[in-house]
């Protein structure tokens, strides 16, 4: 008999049974944890889900600290900043843990929905999952970008600037829109001050509501896994997936070490190199905000550089921000973009292999490219990669369909250790 | 990007920390005193490859920086975010040092570190008020702010009658001149055949040319100009220090806990075949 | 579990296991321990409440003789009372009527733990804020002021606290303990410094 899992073991009386007729603990935990089968087949991929929970939960609480030392407004903000970093006991450390806990966020989050992208994730039946997913990834951009306008450095307030104008290039209402944004004639203490209660209020609480909506339904369909296989289809005598082991303990064990590891390399950025070479905190931002001087070399911070340069390699204003929109939400669309028979990349043929390579490289690229000055072989190889980009979103119906397919096993491949 | 030696001298994490060093912003080598000016070529002919190489933890080098600041820079510079009480603390000078030697007459120790000079009168005379130097070794950087000092030539179409490379058309006067000397810079008339088929003519910075010495030699400029920036380097995040050492004993926690994690896993997936 | 599929028992140590699971949460109790410690060391009065709550200086010079002075130290109201010979002799007399006229059970330095709760008798330094819960006692200076045998002293319009020349409760106060005393010195006979003493600074 394997061990019986801590916390779980049944107390006929005491406390726990009293809690347990009035709260449905015992029940919970039976049903979401050790009642909750998943594949047994889980890979290193598998860590990203639960660690951009853990980050989460790492931002609410740093967020919060920060928010009982930080003055938001255009005369206040810089300062406040400085106050946490030389002034706070430790303020300091809960300031970088958040500044690096963001760029931690998208890295987790990029590296989860890859994973999607190559297990077929997405497809039927968890379009809704995937759906859930994507909508926390754009309140997660939304988030970071208005949590980068709060120290009010110079690259906050441009950055803030750029992004705000983009709102200008709608057709019509473009320049009222964004006005109205900015609570000013340019971007000022009105939107420094609204962007301040949409970072630490409104979103969040969004956020929360999303990520406990991708976890409702995740628990309906259950997981999938390396192979694309339902183990709902192959239930053993006791009526539990064949492949499928407890969630608690196996996979609880296994996501310890997974934090371990994600809080070693993290903990080397806070404490070592906590602004990365200027790609999480960059060097302008050390300076106040100036609304007459804009710093030399302005690009976003890196997890939204795939995007500008998109947007930077189309030389028309308007066409340039809908494509960027558009790279955005491409990934919506996926799951009624995939016709392949199976789901798995272990499984499909050559072009969806080839496909899903040159995204991911034309991805990063784009990512390095738009960090680069918008000039000669920068753009044109922006230009590229962009085709590339969108070829593999709109294509997919194509090459997904004629592809050649591997036989799926009937059971996940695992080899115990 | 930083590199610093508490990092160096644990090999466990070198080649973590090495794999996240970016290009372009490694710093170099371990630095030593007159190692890192030997370098650089004498007339500054590779003055944009010049880097400092200081280290914040040689409290005695930061020391020297800090009563360079006061005597150079404080004129018109302000640090308005650090007070004097914090500096004595941080870099363990006694409270009458402090007081005698740093902060200005009237001043208190927990007074902030701030220039005498009015904002009024210095944008009158420079035409800018002088930037707060808090923050600058990380806005800029500190190669930048040792290139920055390290290439004041003579100019006599300025206003102040000084150039800089570093920071072309500066409003800063060569302050520092009567340490290091004056010198000329002598640039290449560079032709290239425009896409018309005229001709353009750019200068291109060749080298320096001494005018006057000053106080110090090279080498003792190099070692001021170093001091210095190792003091705004300081001063522009006082808690790195421990930041570093702190980081140091977490990483090493996280990694025992890792790796009994890691035990434990296993033992617990023995179960699953 | 044993009849499951994916989960079979193999040749386990459970003891190990047991073990194991036992080291990696002590571990990691020890780490959400230390973790925690920033974030509670945070509110503590940061460096620059530290440094503002440095030791004040005061012109003895400018409080004429039977007057008071209120400066700020740390955030608190700090009474300076110039004492004439008449009112250092108004301290005497009442003992029988107060709670604590020997200072044994309140809260100040040695050299305050006298009749006169001071280093002289010339001037009185309190906090000014009242032992029961924190209001401002008023100066009550003139002898008859309250009651007829009312030897002069602080009242406290909250909860009525009355206390005497030397800042001791009377009976009958809702306050049970004397009026603090902060940590002073004087650099020279003209000023005071609160906050600082022979030990240094509070």
């Amino acid at each position: 008999m394997a061990a019986q899992p801590a916390g779980t073991a049944p107390a006929k009386s005491g406390l726990w049974a009293w809690i347990n007729k009035r709260l449905p603990v015992s029940e919970f935990i039976e049903e979401q944890l050790t009642g909750y089968y998943a594949p047994k087949n889980f890979n290193i991929w598998y860590f990203f889900g639960s660690l951009a929970l853990l980050v989460l939960v790492l931002q609410l609480v740093t967020g919060i600290f920060l928010t009982m030392f930080y003055k938001v407004g255009e005369a206040t903000s810089f300062d406040s900043v400085e106050y946490i970093m030389r002034e706070v006991r430790f303020g300091w450390l809960i300031r970088y843990l958040h500044s690096s806990g963001a760029s931690a966020f998208f890295i987790v989050v990029y590296l989860h929905m890859f994973r999607a992208l190559l297990y077929g994730s997405y497809k039927k039946p968890r379009e809704l999952l995937w759906l859930f997913g994507m909508l926390v990834y754009l309140a997660l951009m939304a988030e970071a970008f208005m949590g980068y306008v709060l120290p009010w450095g110079n690259m906050s307030f441009w950055g803030a600037q750029v992004i705000v104008n983009l709102f200008g290039t709608i057709p019509g209402i473009g320049p009222g829109l964004v006005e109205w944004i900015r609570g000013d004639y340019g971007i000022a203490d009105a939107t420094l001050n609204r962007f301040f209660a949409l970072h630490v209020v409104a979103l969040p609480l969004g956020l929360l509501l999303l990520v406990a909506l991708h976890l409702v339904a995740l628990r309906r369909t259950g997981s999938n896994n390396p192979d694309g296989i339902e183990i709902k289809e192959k239930l053993g005598a006791d009526g539990k997936p064949l492949d499928g082991i407890p969630f608690h303990p196996y996979y609880t064990v296994k996501d310890v070490v997974g934090v371990g590891v994600f809080f070693v390399l993290f903990a080397i950025v806070v404490f070592f190199v906590p602004t990365f070479g200027g790609l999480f905190l960059e060097g302008p931002n050390f300076e106040p905000a100036n609304p007459l001087s804009t710093p030399e070399h302005i690009a976003p911070v890196w997890y939204f550089t795939p995007f500008y340069a998109i947007l930077r390699a189309v030389p028309n204003q308007r066409m340039g921000a809908l494509l960027m929109l558009l790279a955005v939400v491409s990934f919506l669309f996926l799951p009624w973009l995939d016709r392949s028979p199976v789901k798995s990349m272990r499984y499909r043929g050559p072009l969806s292999r080839i496909a899903l390579t040159l995204f991911a490289i034309a991805f990063v690229a784009l990512g390095y490219l738009g960090l680069q000055p918008a000039e000669g072989l920068y753009v044109i190889l922006a230009r590229i990669f962009a085709v590339i980009y969108f070829a593999y979103f709109w294509l997919m119906p194509w090459y997904s369909k004629i592809d050649s397919v591997k036989p799926v096993p009937e059971r996940v491949v695992y080899h115990a250790h | 990007m930083r590199i610093d030696l508490t990092c160096l001298r644990t090999g466990l994490l070198l080649a973590l920390v090495a794999a996240a060093t970016l290009p372009g912003s490694a710093r170099g080598a371990e630095p030593t005193e007159s190692a890192a000016a030997a370098g650089e070529n004498k007339d500054g002919a590779d003055w944009k490859t010049w880097q400092v190489n200081n280290e914040v933890t040689d409290v005695a080098s930061v020391q020297r920086g800090a009563r360079n600041f006061v005597s150079y820079c404080m004129g018109c510079h302000s640090i308005k975010y650090e007070r004097w009480s914090r500096l004595g603390a941080d870099l363990g000078i006694p409270a009458e040092v402090l007081q005698k030697q740093l902060i200005p007459p009237g001043d208190k120790p927990t007074d902030y570190i701030l220039t005498t000079m009015p904002a009024k009168d210095a944008e009158a005379w420079f035409g800018k008020v002088p930037p707060d130097l808090s923050l600058m070794a990380r806005a800029r950087g500190r190669d930048y702010l040792y290139q920055f000092l390290k290439t004041f030539y003579v100019d006599s179409t300025r206003q102040t009658g000084a150039n800089n490379l570093r920071l072309p058309t500066t409003a800063m006067p060569d302050v520092l001149s009567e340490l290091e000397g004056l010198k000329r810079a002598v640039f290449r008339d560079v032709q290239e055949r425009g896409e018309g088929g005229e001709v353009n003519h750019t200068l291109v910075f060749d080298h320096f040319e001494p005018v006057a010495p000053g106080r110090l030699t090279p080498a003792q400029y190099d070692s001021f100009v170093r001091d210095t920036v190792n003091f705004l380097d300081y001063a522009s995040e006082p808690t790195q220090a421990a930041r570093r050492s702190l980081g140091l004993w977490v990483v090493l926690f996280l990694l025992l806990f890792t790796w009994l994690a890691w035990q434990m896993k296993r033992e617990y997936w023995k179960d699953v075949h | 579990m044993a009849d499951h599929a994916a989960v079979a028992d193999g040749d386990i140590d459970l003891d190990r296991r047991k073990f194991l699971t036992k080291a990696t949460a002590a571990t990691g109790a020890v780490g959400a321990v230390f973790a925690v410690v920033p974030f509670i060391e945070s509110w503590a009065p940061s460096e620059r409440a530290r440094a503002q709550g440095a030791p004040v200086e005061l012109d003895l010079a400018k409080i004429d003789p039977g007057q008071m002075a209120t400066t700020v130290w740390r955030k608190q109201p700090i009474y300076v009372v110039r004492r004439t010979p008449d009112m250092v002799a108004r301290i005497e007399g009442h003992n029988a009527d107060l709670k604590d006229p020997q200072s044994t059970q309140s809260d100040q330095p040695a050299y305050a733990r006298n009749d006169q709760r001071s280093r002289t008798s010339e001037f009185l330094v309190l906090v000014g804020t009242c032992t029961h819960l924190g209001c401002l006692p008023k100066q009550r200076f003139a002898a008859g002021e309250l009651y007829a045998s009312w030897p002069g002293g602080f009242f406290c319009p909250c909860h009525g606290s009355r206390f005497d020349l030397a800042g001791r409760v009377f009976n009958g106060s809702p306050a049970s303990i004397n009026l603090r005393v902060p940590p002073y010195s004087y650099p020279n006979p003209r000023t005071l410094l609160i906050g600082a003493d022979e030990k240094g600074a509070a």
